[in-house]
């Protein structure tokens, strides 16, 4: 341990804001790379549903929406 | 490809279809993002709470176990891209311009990332916040290209000549790279030399890099989870006339 107390830890020798921001800057970067394909994978999955259902309501074929918007 | 065994052209076109792509990744997605967490959680709490302090930057040269992984796959990714663009050009390989339309969002994310620690870093350390330097100046060029990328990409309708202008960007771009690794060598620069070679021991002692190492290693893998997250969506959107991404959307409860 480098630290004598967790209160050092977190001044980090006088460079605590540096370091934290830091951080949580790649904290937050990180977790949005990662939600951010999710995300909208999940959003297509529901909006090409719905089309699909829609389509097949209107006695159309699988898969025929030609007008699905760019996700 | 006259030459080329039977098998090994079979299974370069299986990986070559999209299909196969999103069914075969699903199940590696758990167990690469499992090492990722875990290697990042050892080497980060490692780097903050265990390495010793730099003898002449302190503790705010911890910094570096997040600015090195950053700045390394913002490379790694503009050269995945650039590759990517080679094999779509070439065997026009729709997956690969699926995977080149994944990593632009993310590798341009890892270069702002390396921008911004590497900018905060510097003002403790170097009295500033920016310098107009030629390692700093090149990693900025390299989030243009980037942006560029991603913008050549909207503006361009038919996905296809879309995807051969990225490629073009993208090759041509690949001469930034030589220059972000070079700049400390060849301009007077504040930015230090590299703290990894293949050629020479590192000048750290282990218990200051080995924590770094497992970051770099650990980012890698959360990277590769996110470009194959990526590459899935761009399978789905790109496939969606197709009949079985049609009975997937239905059949999946999202």
């Amino acid at each position: 341990m480098s630290f004598d107390s967790f209160g050092d830890f977190l001044a980090m020798g006088g460079h605590g804001f540096y370091v934290w921001w830091a951080y949580l800057l790649t904290a937050v970067v990180v977790a949005l790379i990662l939600v951010w394909p999710v995300w909208r994978r999940r959003r297509f999955l529901r909006e090409q549903r719905g089309r699909l259902r829609r389509s097949r309501a209107l006695g159309g074929q699988t898969g025929s929406s030609s007008d699905a918007p760019e996700t | 490809m006259k030459y080329i065994p039977d098998g090994l052209r079979r299974l370069w076109h299986r990986m070559g279809s999209p299909r196969w792509f999103y069914e075969t990744t699903a199940s590696w997605l758990p167990w690469l993002g499992g090492a990722a967490a875990l290697l990042i959680a050892v080497g980060t709490v490692w780097g903050l709470a265990f390495a010793p302090p730099d003898y002449l930057q302190g503790d705010s040269f911890r910094i570096i176990y997040i600015h090195v992984p950053a700045a390394y796959l913002a490379q790694a990714g503009y050269i995945l891209m650039a590759v990517c663009g080679v094999i779509l050009l070439v065997w026009r390989m729709k997956l690969a311009d699926m995977v080149m339309t994944a990593v632009a969002p993310i590798g341009a994310a890892f270069t702002f990332l390396a921008l911004a620690t590497g900018s905060i870093w510097g003002k403790p350390t170097w009295g500033t916040y920016w310098i107009w330097d030629a390692r700093i100046t090149s990693v900025l060029i390299l989030l243009f290209l980037y942006l560029g990328i991603i913008g050549l990409r909207r503006a361009i309708e038919r996905p296809e000549a879309a995807g051969r202008a990225c490629a073009i960007l993208a090759i041509v771009g690949v001469i930034n790279i030589p220059i972000i690794k070079y700049s400390v060598d060849w301009w007077m620069t504040l930015h230090q030399p590299a703290t990894f070679s293949v050629t020479s021991a590192p000048a750290m002692p282990p218990i200051m890099w080995v924590p770094l190492l497992l970051n770099v290693l650990g980012f890698n893998l959360l990277f590769a989870v996110s470009v194959i997250q990526g590459t899935r969506t761009e399978v789905l959107v790109r496939e969606r006339r197709t009949r079985w991404v049609s009975e997937l959307c239905l059949r999946e409860r999202a």
